[in-house]
């Protein structure tokens, strides 16, 4: 497939495989070897690079990248993120004035995720550096070394991506293909009805938008990828639609972008997905991907369930929509056609009482053990709705109706909560794994009905929350 | 003066700018094969069969090799000999290097290494202490004991007895860039070797050994590594024999790097502990006898346990004076990776035994842990200039249970400085004010000490060599046999190079590691890097320096010592040059200005199957307060502050040394809260990559981190004072762990224990507050 992009400010025309990373071709092609690998899997950030499009720049991990999905943008590497004359970056410079880097393995990713939030005026560094994993400094010098930075002005360089970009108007142009022709096997549909087509002709292939998942089939399991469709150019699909009476989310939103939606309607759920992934990974990822792919611990579909969501499912020209815990059918099973694809997701617009509880072992960048999420509706001190969806506690995400059952026109109280532990039971068995024992995820998930309720009581439950 | 300046690390620009080259980023040399390791899936058994055909026959493939192919035995083992580099017969941990494939790209290796027919029949595996006890599975013939005094009746005879159990997992060194090596032959039938490897001697020697030639005839080489934290002491020598190998087979080069899954497969880790202990104790909390078992997961081979596993003994006193102890320590073999070093060396785990037997019995007490922990600090140092020991006085208080006197303990003063410091008394008050009121969050608190041994216990180690050229323009270039994994190694050594000549410290140029300048070296390990080398290269510069000084003294009419090196100038008598001049001068006057330098550290003395002897040069000390908050519903917690107080001697260089200290907490933390090595039953490491395996992350960090340096110069005669700070440090994070168990108790009524095990998830830490709250589990 041809790939034309913008590498370090000069334009690159190649042909790539549908599966070569960025990382690889970096490193193996054309030898800027700044970019580092460390996991091959999206988890540490050595590979962080500079990605710009019309909608901005972000970090992204090179390693979980295919070729492809740069077309019409422009990267940025280590290796481009120091002036013209080798003048410094204001981050670099303060990264060497506060002894920020020991081996300087991890360095690279950390100068161009700090560099991308510097072009941005951030200055929530745990968050911006969640997805860039230091071994060695205990990170405090690097945070010392990015509030330093902070107040320098951008240098002018780092404004070239997106210049050159508007510049060269929508560059993502490439021939749409015509109705009638057969779709080939690797293609970067632009509409929806492209895409449907596609799907038709290649049931069996695999749909790629942040590639954040589909990406460790290639650098872990080592297997070919078949059919490809790219679809983060989809337009249609990337849309958030905040109605009167619905919000109704394309397939193809990032989670950054969902995550900025959601602060104003739902917060709780915009926190939970503060931390989902890191900054790399919910700029690529989307949340189409997050919910068909069906992982049982995937941290959007709780939420959603919570929310009453519903999915809009499309074949070819037939569409059909169906309450989201429902297409959840078994482990990695999901009541998806051949051929049919996720559209969008939608959810009514509803005062906000969602709260949403994600455990981990570690707080930022981590899959949960068990992520519990609670709309619970109370009139008069008597719960009155109740909606419960949960990740981690079986092979699919799922709605905890009996303990829903056990809450729904009873007082709001701790002898209510007490009464509905049984129904946890009749709701769940959860596994043990290597993110917990079945018996800590009972345990958690009851903790989190408990939780809920002394949240609306006013009690502090949150060791976030806890200062010094 | 160079030294003692806070310099950037000598590579800090090349890092920022990722032009700083690790051995994978060297450009592959045209023909190179890369390589790749088939791995055993089964952690104990015997190998049926091993059909390679499907591997040879994959894309791009060379070669695949099996045990059965190679020209002989070839050993990996870090001295112990008990190492293949692929499976012999038998498997022995799940992920154990079964066959070899060479080919043309690094994927292709691994594709083809996924194709093999390996039939394993499957034996159960020993997995744990007690699945070893049972079968006997030991690296040695029983447990290593070192006594003294009657501990037994110590504590019979004790007012109060305090007896439990601590477990410590293991630890993935999780260094940024995986193990990685390239060996190119050379036209003589020589072999070059680069490797990030903290140990090139050792890697000359296995390699030399492989390949049945003499060391002379391979050069092994190392400029930087992305981390080793002990984890490539001895761990990179397989991808290094293998890569030797292939190259000599086929003529071509050959480079290997783990993937990192694989890497975590294969290589081992720092060693799992349970220890089991019995104090008996007076009215004051004064432990009058004190019983400790160790029992060490060592994994499937012995790689360096010995070293370990003494380490952990050695330090089973920590900072306190036990007048009767026992100490008993199993090495047990299990279907493991095997353990190796990393960074503390088994320190961390004696350590950490300390500090519960201390925590636990203030518990049983009903005191301050800290009370406690001063009621048993050896006796401080004697004032400096005062006589080794008074007319009279014994060595009661100052005795290591090795026979080590204390001769230096300065715990006393740091613990009061850092008490005051960090607030200890008043964040207690606030924190049992706080927890009196919050039913869910609940605040803990502790202060705890480091005592640290410097040298190590392999006396042959404790050498280092250096190679110092002056050229003739006043540049210098340095040689040492040190290695530079991040810790600001070659930054330091140069500092002391420069300050020999007087001159500003960029004007050493420090060369890569390189068996071929500096021979027989030791790994740079046990915190010792600038300690050796330092005083190796010091040596080697004051040479030169001296030769200059009499060269200019004799053109000036002048004593040699009248000749003076500072700011970059040579000034002798009323005369004076700059630098460049007076090298320049020496070599048209045909002085030789390239010098060896050679150290030894004196005064060393160890017999390890006692347990007695003068095994540590000086001890590093430290402590610090850390504060928690966790969360009982569900187990979370967070590190709030901590204050860490530590003590360097006299720096060589505060700037780097703070970044140890401060990396060193947080990878200490990270091993005792969110780093969890899970297996399934059948012994398969199920955390194998950062998805799944949590090293901390940035706001992981202590939400306050308050990091000090101790003023203070060493005792002992080291490089201009200074201490090692490398491992030290590491231990202050044992404080965490008992913050995390005093918020714990505070969750109950005061009557059980937490008795909280490493690493506290989120789990463990909720199925404590069960217990100190009486719930079933």
């Amino acid at each position: 497939m041809e790939v034309s992009f913008l590498l370090n400010g000069a334009p690159v025309r190649t042909t790539a495989g549908p599966s070569e990373t960025l990382l690889d071709w970096l490193r193996e092609v054309r030898r800027l070897t700044g970019t580092k690998e460390g996991c091959a899997e999206g988890d540490c950030g050595a590979c962080t690079v500079m990605l710009t499009d019309a909608a901005g720049s972000r970090a992204v991990n090179a390693c979980i990248l295919f070729l492809p999905q740069l077309h019409g943008k422009a990267v940025r590497t280590v290796e481009g993120i120091a002036g013209p004359e080798g003048a410094l970056h204001p981050v670099q410079a303060a990264l060497v004035d506060h002894h920020a880097s020991q081996c300087g393995f991890c360095t690279p990713g950390i100068v161009v995720s700090l560099a991308v939030a510097h072009l941005a005026g951030r200055r929530d560094h745990d968050d911006v550096l969640a997805g860039n994993l230091c071994r060695c400094t205990g990170y405090a010098p690097i945070v010392r070394a990015a509030e330093a930075a902070a107040g320098a002005p951008v240098p002018e360089w780092m404004q070239h991506d997106a210049r050159a970009l508007s510049a060269a108007g929508t560059a993502e142009g490439g021939a749409e293909e015509a109705a009638d022709t057969p779709p080939a096997p690797v293609a970067r549909p632009r509409t929806a009805d492209a895409l449907a087509r596609w799907c038709l002709a290649h049931p069996e292939g695999t749909l790629v938008a942040g590639a954040t998942d589909v990406a460790l089939r290639v650098t872990k399991e080592l297997c070919p990828l078949g059919p490809v469709a790219f679809i983060a150019g989809i337009d249609e699909l990337a849309r958030i639609e905040i109605g009167a009476t619905e919000v109704r989310i394309g397939a193809a939103v990032t989670i950054a972008a969902l995550r900025r939606a959601m602060a104003p309607l739902h917060p709780g759920l915009a926190e939970l997905l503060r931390r989902y992934g890191s900054e790399q990974v919910r700029a690529a990822a989307t949340i189409g991907g997050n919910i068909a792919n069906g992982s049982p611990i995937g941290d959007g579909a709780p939420a959603l369930v919570a929310l009453g969501a519903r999915l809009h499912l499309r074949r070819g020209p037939e569409r059909r929509t169906l309450a989201l815990e429902d297409f959840f059918l078994a482990y990695r099973r999901q009541d998806r056609r051949p051929g049919e694809f996720v559209e969008a997701v939608s959810f009514p617009r509803q005062p906000d009482r969602l709260r949403c509880y994600k455990l981990s072992k570690r707080f930022d960048q981590d899959i949960s053990s068990v992520c519990g999420c609670f709309s619970v509706a109370v009139e008069e001190g008597r719960v009155a709705a109740a909606r419960i969806g949960f990740g981690g506690m079986a092979g699919v995400p799922t709605r905890a109706r009996a303990v829903e059952a056990a809450l729904l026109g009873r007082p709001w109280t701790e002898a209510t909560v007490a009464a509905a532990m049984p129904a946890f039971e009749a709701d769940f068995a959860p596994i043990s794994d290597m993110r917990a024992s079945a018996g800590y995820r009972m345990a958690a998930a009851r903790a989190m009905l408990r939780r809920c309720l002394l949240e609306d009581m006013g009690v502090t439950v949150d060791v976030l929350e806890v200062r010094p | 003066m160079s030294v003692a300046e806070p310099l950037a690390h000598d590579s800090a620009v090349l890092h920022v700018t990722g032009q700083a080259r690790y051995v994978d980023d060297i450009a592959t040399p045209p023909g190179a094969l890369h390589l790749a390791f088939g791995l055993s899936p089964v952690a104990c058994g015997r190998i049926v069969a091993l059909d390679l055909a499907a591997v040879r026959s994959a894309p791009e493939v060379a070669l695949a090799l099996a045990a059965a192919d190679l020209p002989g035995p070839v050993d990996v083992s870090a001295g112990a000999g008990d190492e293949p580099l692929l499976a012999e017969g038998r498997v022995h941990y799940a992920g154990q290097p079964v066959f070899l494939v060479a080919a043309e790209s690094h994927r292709a290796a691994r594709i083809a290494a996924r194709r093999a027919r390996l039939e394993i029949d499957a034996e159960p595996p020993v997995l744990t202490v007690e699945e070893a006890l049972a079968a006997g599975s030991r690296l040695d013939e029983g447990p290593l004991v070192w006594s003294r005094g009657a501990p037994e009746a110590a504590i019979a005879a004790a007012p109060h007895v305090v007896e439990g159990r601590i477990e410590t997992g293991g630890q993935e060194h999780f260094y940024l860039e995986g193990q990685a090596a390239l060996a190119i032959p050379g036209d003589d039938g020589g072999m070059a070797v680069i490797v990030s490897s903290q140990h090139p001697s050792e890697i000359q020697h296995k390699v030399a050994a492989a390949l049945g030639l003499p060391m002379a005839a391979v050069r092994v080489e190392v400029r930087r590594m992305g981390g080793g934290f002990g984890g490539k002491e001895s761990q990179a020598n397989p991808l290094a024999v293998a890569c030797a190998l292939v190259a000599r087979l086929t003529g071509r080069p050959a480079r290997m790097r783990y993937d990192r899954d694989d890497d975590f497969l294969i290589t081992g880790k720092r060693h799992a502990f349970r220890i089991d202990y019995r104090a008996g104790v007076d009215a004051g909390g004064r432990i009058l006898g004190l019983d400790v078992r160790h029992y060490a997961l060592c994994g499937w081979s012995r790689d360096l346990t010995t070293g370990v596993a003494d380490r952990a003994m050695l330090h089973a006193d920590n900072a306190y004076w036990l007048p009767s102890v026992r100490i008993e320590s199993h090495r047990l073999r299990t279907n493991h990776q095997s353990a190796t070093a990393f960074r503390g060396f088994g320190g961390p785990q004696g350590m950490a035994g300390a500090e519960r037997v201390i925590d636990h019995i203030a518990h049983a007490l009903g005191r301050d842990p800290l009370d406690i922990r001063r009621a048993n600090y050896y006796r401080p140092a004697r004032a400096a200039g005062a006589p080794a020991r008074a007319p009279g006085e014994g060595s009661e208080g100052r005795l290591t249970p090795y026979g080590q006197e204390v001769e230096d303990f300065i715990l006393h003063e740091l613990t009061d400085r850092l008490e005051a410091t960090a607030g200890y008394r008043r964040r207690r008050a606030e924190a049992r004010a706080f927890n009196a009121t919050s039913a869910v969050i609940k605040r803990g608190l502790a202060l705890t000490p480091v005592k640290f041994g410097i040298s190590f216990t392999l006396t042959q180690y404790n050498q280092a060599g250096a190679l110092v050229h002056v050229y003739e323009d006043g540049s210098i270039r340095l040689n040492h046999g040190g290695t530079e994994m991040g810790q600001g190694l070659f930054r330091k050594v140069a500092q002391v190079v420069a300050a020999a000549f007087g001159v500003p410290a960029d004007m050493v140029r420090v060369s890569a590691t390189d068996t071929a300048k500096v021979p027989n070296t030791a790994p740079t390990a046990a915190s010792s890097g600038s300690d050796l080398n330092g005083m190796a290269a010091q040596a080697a510069a004051v040479a030169i320096r001296d030769r200059i000084a009499a060269f200019l003294a004799a053109e000036h009419q002048a004593q040699p010592d009248e000749v003076v090196f500072d700011g970059g100038r040579v000034r002798v008598g009323a005369a004076g040059m700059d630098f460049a001049e007076a090298a320049r001068r020496a070599v048209a006057g045909r002085v030789s200005l390239s010098a060896t330098g050679f150290y030894r550290t004196p005064g060393l003395s160890w017999d390890r199957l006692r347990g007695t002897g003068r095994p540590y040069h000086y001890f590093a000390y430290g402590a610090a307060v850390s504060e928690v908050a966790i969360d009982t519903l569900t187990g979370e917690h967070r590190i709030l502050r901590a204050d860490l107080l530590h003590d360097c001697g006299a720096s060589l260089n505060p700037a780097i040394d703070i970044g140890q200290i401060e990396g060193a907490y947080v990878q200490g933390a990270g091993w005792l809260t969110s780093e969890e090595l899970v297996r399934d039953a059948a012994g398969r490491l199920m955390t194998h990559a950062p998805s799944t395996y949590k090293i901390p992350a940035c706001s992981d960090r202590p939400r306050v981190f308050n990091v000090a340096l101790w003023e203070g110069a060493n005792r002992a005669e080291t490089i201009f004072r200074s201490k090692a700070v490398g491992e030290p440090p590491l231990m202050l994070a044992i404080s965490v762990l008992m913050a995390l168990s005093d918020a714990v108790a505070a969750a109950g009524d005061g009557r059980i224990y937490p008795a909280l095990d490493a690493p506290a998830t989120p789990e463990r830490v909720l199925a404590a507050v069960a217990r100190v709250r009486g719930e079933a589990p």
